[in-house]
């Protein structure tokens, strides 16, 4: 007679753990934090940097803190929101603003309410939204990109400097990014037309903020490929975006700017394929996603053409991911065999 | 000012009337909350709550004069059902921690038993049969394990015997607690 | 006519098919000893009807029906019964039940079989027959097959008759085989349960990856008008509930029957044992067994009802190095056995012998992260994540609120899910928890109900003492205590 281990069913599972879902999600991103490197420079990747080695210092001591095994370390998910809010800081960001920011993801919005899976909030957006409203200087000092004005790339030494030591850059490389330009000359009195005539601008939107964009968005259609990210966040959003976006465009299109520069413009592709996709603090049923993804992008139409802010994703994330559990109790699928209608 | 008053105190009227007649549309006959309590307690009628009975002890906890975690036999789920169903907060369990006791039931020593009646004078649930001078013996499906007949009888011929689990009793573990050691 | 549906969620899984689906059926072993549970199916435990000692023919009744919703048990060779107790029996517990154990003689001689032209019988009298040929479904879930062709009640008409030939869990190639080998049997046993169920279609549903048991049942039913269906090969399209959807678009409601919604399905074995139970006369004494995995000589083998698991895995050759785990059934949805000494049932359809390479290796689980991928595979349409939540809270009115029971248990939620949950097991558990706790106060009401009689008794045997009393006593004393009543009251 042979004994054997007793374990329940299924006994075959999928190869795909948190920790590779995590990692695809940093590989999607690479494309566009390739263009943003090109544009802007070695402060992107100095951020990068500064802020992993802060996250995975701040979620060890955390882990540790809790009593909780160290081994969710590998699991990448840490690296994900640091990479996240390095990729929306100013690539010239002094070390202590990343660090404060990712602190405040890491073990406020993280930890404190749980760890991975528990968070109501998306992490990455409350770090993002703490240094927004405490830091509004630092957070809309912008380099102006590459081939723009007189841009020249600052070189390593230089980078490193200014992050660390503070070492004030020379005014004509800094400037504001162009939906603050946007809104800016808007409040001035200038019309869409006229102001999409300023060199910040490009093609379609921002000059070399527009190639970043098509990174991301490459990245993020692997991703859902990949099924690594729930295609119908992105299409919620983007598609909100577009609607209401095109709608006041019909209405004024002196007054307010074309769908395709909204969508295209600061981090509606970004976050629609890599913030708003968070799955922890999203809505998780399916007609749920698509509504929740929807509510983000109008939200940033409305903060964008009508609030105080150039940009509104982390806010709208931050409000929608309030309205997830009310949207997912309203939003059931219909169980197999429950009566249609 | 006055308008104000006015209004206020129309408003006030309006909402007395309204919960009066809710009183008596919306009377509720006799006292539910002991037969809700009734239902949560498992009906062992084993006394070790220190009342005649499962009844009794609903109605004093419905009156507010006794705990809620003084019944063994309903275990901490039975205390959780109390509290959920109280609105009240779960107090620990009560004094030793012998709250979860596996299910037993009463057999009787054949081979010792006089006959003496006791034990069925005892058993709250009829749950023991024979006659004067003649065998008892438990019906297993009816015991609620109470221990009640236990102490009655003068030989010591009566056993709490744990009810031993079969396949159709056998339950899934919840994931995650101690694997089961293989047998 | 021919338009296929299809179900929400699913799989791609490992197939593992040709492994034993390239050998035809072997005949089993006559072992010495026979281990017959009395219960091989849904219902209640078959009562016994031999004591040890008594001399059994192959194919007599052992075990007869307990109720309604029971079958019968036969000897599946002759001999002497050696014992009735409890004995180990495939279950993920590992528990004992109740077996007759049969000494076997060799001679393996029948009892006299009466085979019987189904057309000249009423079909209460074959239904019977069918009950007392202890016919249960042998896809798994083994109900009573008696029960099911019997549609009184349920719908007006029977709409579809569905023979399932699906067999979608990987490993599995019994029914492959039998469709291959005995397509004409089958038929011949799906025109009996036609003849009963009366429906104005009959389809049989395969799963595309099995061209020859297509090829072979479209040939038996030539000229019969029913119709071979290929399913598209995904996980679980075996499930009665998702057949039924692939094949009629109809969804059996929650809670209900197929016959709910017109519909009736079995599986192509049990059209195989109705046969012979009818026009044979034999009763079911044996199934079509897939011994396959991490076994020498992977096969199919038509084993006698008893017959050790022990000795099906040495007819295949024995195990390989480092099997770790045994199963019966797949790897989805079947369990894990404590040790191979425990006999073939009606359900057993598969023992898998597993290596470690052949396993996903035991992992921690990893908190939830919403991902959302067990939403997209639930071909029952839930929110397992949620369910998750509500069972490990022992929430379990909250998870029955949210459909539990409409989960069939296939696992496709576990195996996607990248956190390693094992959420089946939960919702298995908060299933098992509801029941219980459902029987528990089943017994406390009927606690209630017994002491609240005996308090009355007590209470009316006192007032008859106290009558009896007050007859006896003097009158004086009567009308006093007559007038304290009164006073009493007053």
């Amino acid at each position: 007679m042979m004994r054997f281990q007793a374990v329940t069913s299924p006994h075959v599972l999928l190869e795909t753990s948190v920790g590779q879902v995590m990692r695809r999600v940093l590989y999607a991103m690479l494309p566009g934090i390739a263009a943003l490197v090109w544009f802007f420079g070695w402060g992107v990747l100095v951020n990068l940097v500064i802020a992993t080695a802060v996250a995975l210092v701040a979620e060890a001591a955390m882990l540790a803190a809790r009593g909780k095994p160290l081994a969710p370390l590998g699991d990448s998910s840490a690296v994900v929101t640091a990479w996240l809010l390095a990729v929306a800081l100013p690539p010239l960001a002094p070390w202590w603003l990343t660090t404060i920011g990712v602190l405040s993801a890491i073990v406020v919005a993280k930890h404190l309410y749980g760890g991975l899976g528990y968070n109501p909030f998306n992490p990455a957006m409350v770090g993002y939204v703490v240094l927004l409203i405490s830091f509004p200087r630092e957070m809309s000092t912008w380099l102006i990109p590459r081939g723009v004005g007189q841009a020249h790339a600052l070189t390593l030494a230089e980078t490193l400097r200014a992050i660390f030591v503070s070492t004030p850059v020379v005014d004509a490389l800094t400037g504001a990014t162009p939906l603050d330009v946007l809104r800016t000359k808007m409040g001035l009195g200038f019309s869409v037309a006229e102001i999409r005539n300023s060199p910040v601008f490009g093609l379609v939107s921002g000059h070399g903020w527009e190639w970043a964009v098509l990174g991301f968005l490459a990245g993020g259609l692997w991703l859902i490929y990949t099924r690594a990210a729930d295609w119908r966040i992105p299409t919620g959003m983007l598609g909100g975006l577009a609607l209401i976006s095109t709608v006041f465009y019909l209405i004024n299109p002196q007054k307010y700017a074309p769908p395709w520069f909204h969508l295209w413009s600061g981090a509606a592709i970004f976050g629609a394929f890599f913030i708003a996709t968070d799955p922890v603090t999203a809505s998780a049923t399916p007609r749920g996603r698509l509504i929740y993804g929807a509510g983000i992008g109008v939200l940033v139409y409305i903060i964008r053409a009508f609030g105080g802010y150039p940009d509104g994703v982390a806010f709208s994330v931050l409000l929608m991911n309030i309205a997830a559990p009310t949207i997912d109790l309203y939003t059931p699928p219909r169980v197999f065999g429950a009566r249609r209608g | 000012m006055v308008i104000a008053v006015l209004a206020l105190s129309a408003l006030a009227g309006a909402s007395g009337l309204l919960l009066g007649f809710a009183a008596i549309r919306f009377k509720v006959e006799g006292n539910p909350i002991v037969e809700k309590i009734d239902a949560v307690l498992p009906q062992t009628q084993c006394g070790q709550c220190g009342y005649a009975g499962c009844r009794p002890y609903a109605e004093a906890i419905a009156a507010g004069e006794a705990e809620i975690n003084l019944c063994p036999p309903g275990g901490a789920n039975g205390v959780a059902a109390l509290a959920d169903l109280l609105g009240r907060d779960p107090p620990p369990p009560n004094a030793d921690d012998g709250m979860e006791k596996p299910k037993m039931v009463a057999v009787i020593d054949e081979q010792s038993c006089i006959g003496c009646t006791l034990c069925i004078q005892a058993c709250p649930v009829d749950a023991i049969l024979g006659a004067a001078k003649h065998m008892h013996t438990v019906i297993a499906r009816e015991c609620t394990g109470c221990e009640l007949c236990v102490a009655p009888c003068p030989v010591d011929c009566i056993h709490m015997t744990p009810v031993a689990e079969t396949i159709t009793t056998w339950k899934w573990a919840c994931p995650g607690a101690a694997v089961r050691a293989v047998a | 006519m021919s338009r296929l549906f299809s179900f929400h969620g699913g799989l791609k899984t490992v197939r593992h098919k040709t492994e034993s689906n390239t050998f035809p059926i072997e005949p089993g072993p006559l072992p010495r000893w026979l281990v017959i549970p009395l219960r091989q199916h849904m219902g209640n435990s078959a009562k016994p009807v031999v004591q040890p000692g008594d001399r059994v023919l192959k194919g007599q009744m052992i075990g007869q029906p307990d109720g309604y919703i029971s079958a019968a048990i036969h000897a599946p060779s002759s001999g002497v019964v050696a014992a009735v107790d409890l004995r180990p029996v495939p279950h993920p517990s590992g528990l004992a039940d109740l077996c007759v154990t049969i000494e076997t003689d060799g001679e393996d001689r029948w009892i006299e079989r009466e085979p019987v032209d189904y057309r000249r019988l009423h079909p209460s009298d074959l239904r019977n027959l069918i009950r007392s040929a202890g016919v249960v479904g042998l896809g798994g879930a083994v109900f009573p097959s008696a029960v099911k062709l019997n549609p009184g009640g349920h719908c007006e008409r029977v709409d579809a008759l569905i023979l399932n030939g699906a067999e979608c869990e990987p490993w599995i190639t019994c029914d492959d085989r039998i469709m291959r080998e005995r397509a004409v049997e089958i038929v011949a046993g799906l025109t009996i349960m036609a003849h009963l169920l009366e429906p104005r279609e009959v389809l049989i549903g395969i799963e595309d990856d099995k061209p020859e048991a297509i090829a072979a049942m479209t040939a038996a039913c030539a000229g019969t008008g029913y119709a071979v269906r290929a399913v598209p090969t995904r996980y679980p399209s075996g499930s009665v509930k998702q057949l039924i959807l692939l094949l009629t678009g109809r969804e059996i409601p929650e809670q209900g029957l197929p016959l709910d919604i017109g519909v009736q399905c079995f599986n192509v074995a049990t059209a195989h044992t109705v046969h012979r139970a009818i026009a044979h006369g034999e009763p079911v004494l044996s199934r079509i067994v897939t011994v396959t995995g991490h076994v020498h000589r992977p096969r199919n083998i038509d084993a006698l009802l008893g017959t050790s698991f022990a000795d099906l895995i040495a007819q295949c050759g024995g195990y390989r190095d480092s099997v770790e785990r045994l199963i019966m059934g797949g790897p989805m949805m079947g369990f894990a056995l404590h040790n191979d000494d425990v006999p073939v049932t009606k359900a057993t359809n598969c023992i898998l012998a597993a290596s470690a390479e052949q396993l996903t290796p035991e992992q921690p689980a990893m908190p939830c992260i919403r991902c959302g991928a067990c939403v997209d595979a639930c071909p029952a349409n839930l929110l397992p994540q949620q369910l998750y939540w509500f069972a490990r809270a022992k929430e379990f009115d909250k998870a029955r609120d949210h459909h539990l029971f409409s989960c069939i248990e296939c696992g496709c939620c576990s195996y996607v899910c990248p956190s390693r949950i094992p959420l089946v097991q939960y919702y298995r558990y908060a299933k098992n928890e509801i029941w219980a706790r459902e029987q528990e106060k089943e017994k406390a009401e009927l606690a209630r109900q017994r002491h609240q009689a005996r308090q009355e008794r007590l209470e009316r045997e006192k007032q008859e003492r106290e009558a009896k009393l007050r007859q006896k006593a003097p009158p004086r004393a009567a009308a006093e205590t007559g007038a304290e009543t009164t006073g009493g009251a007053g």
